[in-house]
């Protein structure tokens, strides 16, 4: 047990090491001096000449890639170019409103489709199944900022019921910072739905076809009872997994959610420094982000431990 | 996996659901397949003919609702919407087909190299497939994007990329159960090489799955491509793209609502369709993901 868990940290330690490798190499393989692309224009001889020192561009490429992971690993994300300010400090202002905005959209997400999923599979081939086999069709196919731009439409333009973005900050109190995250939570939410409730009705399908199922109800469980204590749990594990595989398009569904509702986020963070040639910005901000994925997935892999007993005893 | 087993004799039920089952995938193959191909016939007419050329500004007539302007209105600056729409249909169709194809290459190459070696090789590439995946094209786009300037290929190269480990791990599964088989051991018995084996036994028994995938990974790439152009970082203006076209419409949510509603509609069309024709592709195709 424990073994496992330090192979799982040492490769979860390893996977976050590439990724970094990656992106700074990326960043740096490719043609495009970052000193130029931030000067742009108003770059002369001399002024380039000093940001590249000041950035550190005149040291080898090994030497520059380990100071910038000393520096992640001390929570030390350089100076932003644009704003005068440590990275660190802007990209923790914005996820206080990412963070907050990807959990509203996952627990919305399985609390749709959860019972999708599993009133879906209770009626296999009924109307119920197709309607849902339906929605969740459509919910995959409609891209999230759509969503959001309709929902704008809908209950800001038409019936002014809510400000149609921006955010008032968590200090505004939390029910107002809350309020401004619903809109853009369900935007994100629906094609994560979607795709869960179709994985949620196959894993339920799935195990209420297994002999122990058939075995309890057959010694009398009735339905009801097998589907919510045998099947459901059981079903967990696949939903769990993707729930893990999906935070990817999570992700960059929430870039473009933010941009739809104003939302100060660390998408729009992003975008605001590619606009302003702010690469350290822009690498640290990917770099967070597919950290965030990586981490995310590792606890996927630690939640199968709690919620299948089985893979405990595995090595 | 137990269905598998050729002994299991055909229950009612079971037929008559399977049955259903292959109605309901014929249904889904042809609504897909049509969906598809008029989306696709619109997309090369554009090539040839559209009502109006799609960067025509006509400022008189700017934000005319559908029909009071041509079929379906015109946008802020009194362009088409109905010619930018089949426009975007082809920027659309031809960046996502580009890039799943690319990334389906690559990813069936590296997958099936991954099932021939196994070891380290298999360790270090699935780790890179992990690795690939965290970043979101939408961020590859962006960094991308502040190296080489955003447009066509860098959107085609970012949707690209992303596919690689989805191809990838789906190969390299399907082609470790064609390599598990008795046949495949034997051949590989009497000598015959890797690459041998992945040509003549591996690639015709998993090419069903590989194309199955490839369509439902385009329409995951089409509304990559909407998003990245309703960033800003996909095709370069005056390209008309649909996700350039739901950008411009936010400005003018309130007094032309259709410019903000057409395009979506287009795209989520479009990966309906997609979905609908993998989906059936699938069923048909692969009895082993049946019914999933």
């Amino acid at each position: 047990m424990t073994g496992l868990l330090l192979r799982r940290i040492a490769s979860l330690v390893l996977t976050l090491l590439a990724v970094s490798a990656l992106i700074f190499l990326v960043m740096d393989v490719l043609p495009g001096d970052p000193a130029a692309i931030m000067l742009g224009t108003s770059a002369t001889p001399e002024t380039l000449e000093a940001l590249r020192r000041e950035l550190g561009l005149d040291q080898p490429l090994v030497l520059r890639y380990l100071s910038w992971l000393a520096g992640v690993a001390t929570g030390d994300l350089g100076m932003s170019y644009t704003y005068g300010v440590p990275v660190a400090g802007l990209i923790a202002e914005r996820l206080v409103v990412t963070l907050p905005l990807a959990f509203l959209a996952i627990l919305l997400s399985v609390a749709i489709a959860i019972p999708l999923g599993v009133a879906s599979a209770a009626r296999r081939n009924s109307v119920v199944d197709t309607a849902v086999g339906f929605l969740s069709q459509m919910f995959i196919a409609v891209p999230g900022f759509w969503v959001g731009l309709l929902l704008v439409l809908v209950f800001s333009v038409s019936f002014g019921w809510v400000p149609s973005g921006g955010f008032p900050g968590w200090q505004a109190g939390v029910l107002p910072a809350l309020g401004a995250l619903v809109l853009p939570a369900i935007a994100l939410a629906l094609p994560q739905a979607g795709v869960l409730t179709r994985v949620t009705r196959s894993a339920v399908i799935e195990v209420m076809n297994e002999d122990f199922v058939r075995t309890a109800r057959a010694k009398g469980l009735p339905r009801r009872k097998a589907l919510w204590r045998h099947a459901v749990p059981n079903a967990l594990v696949p939903v769990v997994t993707i729930l893990g595989l999906q935070f990817t398009f999570l992700i960059a569904g929430a870039v473009l959610v933010e941009n739809v509702f104003n939302l100060p986020g660390l998408g729009r963070l992003a975008l605001q420094a590619l606009s302003q040639r702010d690469i350290i910005v822009m690498q640290d901000v990917v770099l967070f982000f597919a950290a965030l994925v990586i981490v995310m997935n590792f606890l996927v892999d630690l939640s199968y431990l709690a919620l299948d007993p089985r893979l405990r005893g595995r090595t | 996996m137990s269905a598998v087993a050729p002994s299991a004799p055909p229950r009612r039920g079971r037929t008559f659901a399977a049955a259903l089952r292959r109605g309901l995938a014929h249904g889904k193959l042809w609504t897909g397949g049509l969906v598809i191909g008029f989306i696709g016939a619109i997309a090369l007419l554009s090539l040839v003919w559209t009502p109006l050329p799609p960067a025509k500004l006509q400022i008189v007539q700017k934000l005319k609702p559908p029909l009071a302007q041509g079929l379906l209105g015109t946008d802020h600056l009194g362009r088409d919407v109905a010619s930018m729409l089949m426009v975007g249909a082809w920027n659309s169709l031809s960046i996502a087909v580009l890039a799943v194809v690319m990334g389906a290459l690559a990813g069936t190459l590296l997958g099936v190299a991954v099932a021939a070696r196994r070891g380290w090789f298999e360790a270090i590439m699935m780790r890179a497939n992990d690795v690939i995946f965290a970043v979101p094209p939408i961020l590859s786009a962006m960094m991308l994007g502040a190296l080489l300037g955003t447009g066509r290929p860098t959107a085609i190269i970012a949707i690209a990329v992303f596919m690689v480990p989805v191809f990838a791990r789906v190969t390299a599964s399907a082609a470790l159960q064609v390599w598990s088989r008795d046949y495949v051991q034997a051949a590989r018995g009497a000598g015959k090489g890797g690459i041998r084996i992945t040509i003549d036994h591996v690639l015709p028994n998993i090419a069903n799955q590989i194309i199955v995938q490839a369509t439902i990974q385009l329409g995951l790439a089409i509304l990559t491509e909407a998003g990245l152009s309703f960033l800003g970082l996909g095709m370069a203006p005056p390209a008309p793209t649909w996700g350039r076209m739901l950008a411009d419409a936010q400005t003018y949510l309130g007094r032309a609502p259709w410019l903000a509603i057409l395009p979506g509609l287009a795209i989520a069309l479009t990966v309906l369709g997609f979905n609908m024709l993998g989906d059936g592709l699938r069923d048909l195709l692969d009895p082993r993901e049946r019914g999933r």
